[in-house]
Order: C-alpha cells, then sequence, then structure tokens
C-alpha cells in the first residue's frame, strides 16, 4: 500500500513540477490518440452510416468480418505494419518506420473496425423511419443521411470515445512501430513499460495514474455533453 | 449476497496463490539482455536443468532493472555484467557469492559506408566523439542496462558537451534519484530497449549503437542475418565486459531458492559448464570466453 501512495505523491508531484519528461509523454500521447481518433472517424463514421442504411449482397458477410476485426490483437496490427515499412518492407521508401506517423497509422488500422462497427449499431438501433421521412419531407440523399447521422449522433461519438480510449491506452502498436525512442517516440504507456523494466515501479505507478486521468477526462466530458443533449 | 461475492473471491485469491506458490524445483534467474538475446541461456541451460531437475526461470532486462528485481526479492540469482553496480549491490548485502564467469567485449557498429569516419579514429571514446563531430545517428540502450552504464561511461571519456538529466522519485518513502547522462542533438535515439531491439533500431535508422560481441554475432552470423551493420570500432581495453553470477542473500527474504542458487552458480563455475560456455559458437566464433580457470 505504501507504494501506491508513494505513486500518488509521485504523480501529483510531476504534475504540479509540470515535469519536463511528463508533458512529452502526455502530449505525444494525446496527439497520437487525438490524430488517430480523427482520421480513422473521417473513413469510419461515414462507412459505418451508409453500411447501416444500404441493402446489398454480402452485408452480412461484411458485418460478420467487421465484427470479428474488432478482435485483432495490437500486436498483430503492429507486426503487419511494420513488415510493410521496414527497411525490408515495400514501403520502406516513406521511412515511416520509429515515428509518430507510423504509430498512427498502426493506430487508424486498428480503431477502423471498431469506429465502423459501433457507428453501424448506432445507426441501426434508430428508427428506420428517419431516412425515409427525411425523404418524404424532401430532402435528397445525403440531407437525409445527414438527418440520419444527427439523430444517431450520441451513440457515434460513443464510439469515437471508445476508440480514442483504446488508442490513448495502447502500447503494443507504440513498442513495435514507435521503437520508444526518448524525444521522438516515446509514449505514456512505454514509458511505463520502460520504467517497469529499469525497476522505477513507482515512477511508473505515477504516469499510469496520469494516463488514466488522461483516458477519464474525455469519457467525462463526453457524459456531461450527453446529459445536456438529453435535457434538451 | 455481498458476503458470497466476498467468499468467492477469497477462494479464487487463494487458488491463485497455491497455483503462484515458490517451490523448490523453479529457480528465478535474473539477467541481462544480452545473455538472453544471444542465444546462450537456451545453449546452456538444458544442462543445468537435466542435471539437476531445476527449471529455470530467466527473466532478461538491463543489469540495473536485474539487480532492482533481486533488491526485492523477486529473483534467486543474477548474472550480469557491470561492475560497479555488482559491488553495491553485494556492499549492500543483498548479494553474496559473487563469481566471475565469462566475459565478451563491447563493439562499435554501424553502416558500412561509416559516415563519421570511426574507422581513422583509435579508441572506443574517440569513435563516440567522431560520432558526435559528425552528428550522425546513434542508438542507446537508454535503460539502466550494463551496456547503458558503459556507453555513459564512454561519452564522459570522450569530452564531448553533455546533458545530464537527473530525475528523483519517491520510492518507499526515501527520495530516490537517477542520473542519466547523454549528447545532445536530434541523432541521438534513446530507446530503453533491450539489446536485440536496439540493435534492429539502429539497424533500420543506419546509425551507429555500442553493443555487446555476442548479440551482435548472433544477429549477424547467423543463416538469416538481421543486421547488416558491420564493427568499425573494437579492441580497446574499456571494451571489456566481465559477467559475474550472484545469489540473492537468503537473510533478506527467507522464501528465496538459495539452494538452487547455491547449485547454479556451482554448476555455471563448473569446469564442464564452463567448456560449454566456449563451445557456444555463432558462425564459428566463440561468443562468451570462459574465466573460470581450471
Amino acid at each position: 500500500m505504501g507504494t501506491l501512495a508513494d505513486a500518488l505523491r509521485n504523480a501529483v508531484g510531476l504534475i504540479v513540477s509540470l515535469d519536463a519528461d511528463l508533458i512529452e509523454y502526455a502530449g505525444r500521447s494525446l496527439y497520437i490518440a487525438l490524430v488517430s481518433t480523427c482520421l480513422a472517424s473521417m473513413a469510419a463514421v461515414p462507412i459505418g452510416i451508409l453500411l447501416a442504411e444500404r441493402a446489398f449482397r454480402g452485408k452480412r458477410i461484411v458485418v460478420t468480418v467487421l465484427n470479428t476485426l474488432l478482435g485483432v490483437p495490437t500486436v498483430v496490427v503492429g507486426l503487419l505494419v511494420y513488415s510493410f515499412i521496414s527497411r525490408q518492407g515495400p514501403l520502406s521508401a516513406l521511412g515511416m518506420l520509429f515515428t509518430v506517423p507510423g504509430i498512427i497509422t498502426g493506430e487508424v488500422l486498428l480503431i477502423l473496425p471498431l469506429i465502423t462497427a459501433l457507428t453501424l449499431t448506432a445507426v441501426a438501433r434508430l428508427d428506420r423511419d428517419v431516412r425515409r421521412t427525411a425523404l418524404s419531407l424532401g430532402a435528397n440523399e445525403a440531407q437525409a443521411l445527414w438527418a440520419v447521422f444527427r439523430e444517431s449522433r450520441f451513440g457515434i461519438l460513443a464510439a469515437i470515445i471508445a476508440a480514442y480510449g483504446r488508442v490513448v491506452g495502447e502500447v503494443g502498436i507504440a513498442t513495435i512501430l514507435g521503437g520508444n525512442a526518448a524525444g521522438f517516440t516515446r509514449t505514456l504507456t512505454t514509458a511505463i513499460v520502460l520504467n517497469v523494466e529499469m525497476g522505477y515501479f513507482e515512477r511508473a505507478l505515477a504516469l499510469g495514474l496520469v494516463l488514466l486521468g488522461l483516458s477519464f477526462t474525455l469519457n467525462i466530458a463526453f457524459q456531461l455533453l450527453q446529459g445536456g443533449g438529453r435535457g434538451q | 449476497m455481498f458476503k458470497r461475492i466476498l467468499s468467492g473471491a477469497f477462494c479464487i485469491v487463494t487458488a491463485l496463490g497455491c497455483w503462484a506458490a515458490a517451490d523448490d524445483s523453479v529457480l528465478t534467474l535474473a539477467t541481462t539482455t544480452s545473455t538472453q538475446n544471444s542465444g546462450l541461456l537456451d545453449h546452456i541451460h538444458p544442462d543445468f536443468e537435466a542435471k539437476t531437475g531445476i527449471r529455470v526461470k530467466v527473466v532478461a532486462r538491463g543489469t540495473g532493472a536485474s539487480l532492482q528485481l533481486a533488491r526485492e526479492g523477486n529473483a534467486d540469482v543474477v548474472l550480469v555484467h557491470a561492475p560497479d553496480l555488482e559491488k553495491a549491490f553485494v556492499d549492500e548485502g543483498f548479494g553474496i557469492d559473487p563469481r566471475a564467469v565469462m566475459h565478451n567485449d563491447f563493439v562499435v557498429v554501424g553502416p558500412e559506408a561509416d559516415p563519421a569516419g570511426l574507422r581513422a579514429v583509435k579508441g572506443a571514446a574517440a569513435a563516440l566523439k567522431a560520432i558526435y563531430d559528425g552528428q550522425q545517428a546513434f542508438v542507446s540502450r537508454g535503460d539502466n542496462s550494463g551496456t547503458h552504464v558503459k556507453e555513459q561511461d564512454l561519452w564522459r571519456a570522450s569530452g564531448v558537451a553533455l546533458n545530464e538529466k537527473e530525475t528523483r522519485l519517491l520510492s518507499k518513502g526515501e527520495t530516490v534519484s537517477f542520473t542519466q547522462v547523454a549528447p545532445k542533438g536530434d541523432w541521438y535515439f534513446s530507446i530503453g530497449q533491450g539489446m536485440g531491439p536496439t540493435l534492429s533500431f539502429a539497424t533500420e535508422k543506419r546509425a551507429y549503437t555500442l553493443v555487446d560481441r555476442g548479440t551482435y554475432l548472433a544477429f549477424a552470423r547467423c543463416e538469416e542475418p538481421k543486421t547488416d551493420l558491420v564493427i568499425l570500432s573494437e579492441g580497446d581495453p574499456v571494451l571489456m565486459n566481465p559477467y559475474s553470477v550472484i545469489a540473492v542473500n537468503p537473510e533478506k527474504f527467507p522464501s528465496l531458492n538459495y539452494q538452487g542458487a547455491k547449485q547454479y552458480i556451482a554448476w555455471l563455475t563448473s569446469p564442464e559448464t564452463q567448456a560449454l560456455i566456449a563451445s557456444f559458437k555463432v558462425g564459428g566464433e566463440t561468443l562468451f570466453h570462459p574465466d573460470v580457470k581450471p
């Protein structure tokens, strides 16, 4: 228990003193999580809405594959991307291995299926008549889909928040594609693993508490937002 | 209802505790990543397990972390390579029965093209200075391992401008601090990983790095070489890399497998095992040289 108390005091100490390492790791973690989530959402949300609203041959297979991809282990995503961007890989010329964009590539691939599948669920849960009503009221197809998006926005937002949470706490891809280089690609999670391996357990725990804060903050903001939405 | 959940949880924890309970047929060895990544331990441990019936659980981390694990009672015996850290470990009363086992040496490797011109200078510290002067990519373990300790010694000896970074933290109610030195520059990558990943990182980045010869040969002389970096500085006496085996003091932690540790040390320093260590070759080269004189 003493360890946990030490960790709390260490964490407070790190935050209060604006520890340069802490700011760097937390900033990088936040940056990677936000950019990955934005990029993935821009593709996954429209795909999810279209998949939910359109009927086509093989839709069930697509949905099944999508749900299967939800379970892909992060290290496997990391290894796959690694094999493409390493010196022996076909995309070696991009020089993306052990860079932040390299990590983001992996994270985006990781959460694309997650956001798509959760968006699909959120839209499918909606009354099927939203789109038809919009169309009958004179909306064109794009406006009707916009209406669908508006009606399921909290479900979609929940999908995006879940994806953010997955990226911010992710360590496999960050290690394999980032390489944990101090000042370049070290994130909160890889710094935590390193501190454990170096035997600085209290420091690792302190960073862990900061990571918890980072992943909770957005969730709490979302809860507040949703509460506000219901009140209207 | 709450009672039931509580008693259920208690049963599970107890069962897990029994499952994980220490037993004398397992010996926990905290060692460096170089002995593990080079393949030496896989080469010699089957003999120990066959002779004693004791299975060796290897936890491979840097020397600093291995000694820290041992200080916390999480290892029975350590096999490490940082004489200064080892001395402190024994002086503090955590380590007993230290024995020299074997040595190899460190080498500085880098790309064949050698943009910093290491081939033209003599000595390891001068080699690092050449890298600094040329602002060429260098990858550091950065993990307080024996290799990292040696690298920092070399940077200090090289006379280049260094950043000293002290980190303080509370541990068991006391403030402890640790210091790392590193040259400043965006060509210096401190990656905080084991020897294998560090060599891979350097290979990818076409960078220089300090590596123990054992791990380097295991990477470069195997059937499908995992690195095309070449040795550019070697032979300086300061690059000598001695390994010692040390038992963890059972007076500090009575639950340790001290008998197993004693057996392990006796076995590791026996003439047969020393010969076995000498017989471990990659690409025709001996990776570790036995240090116990018969």
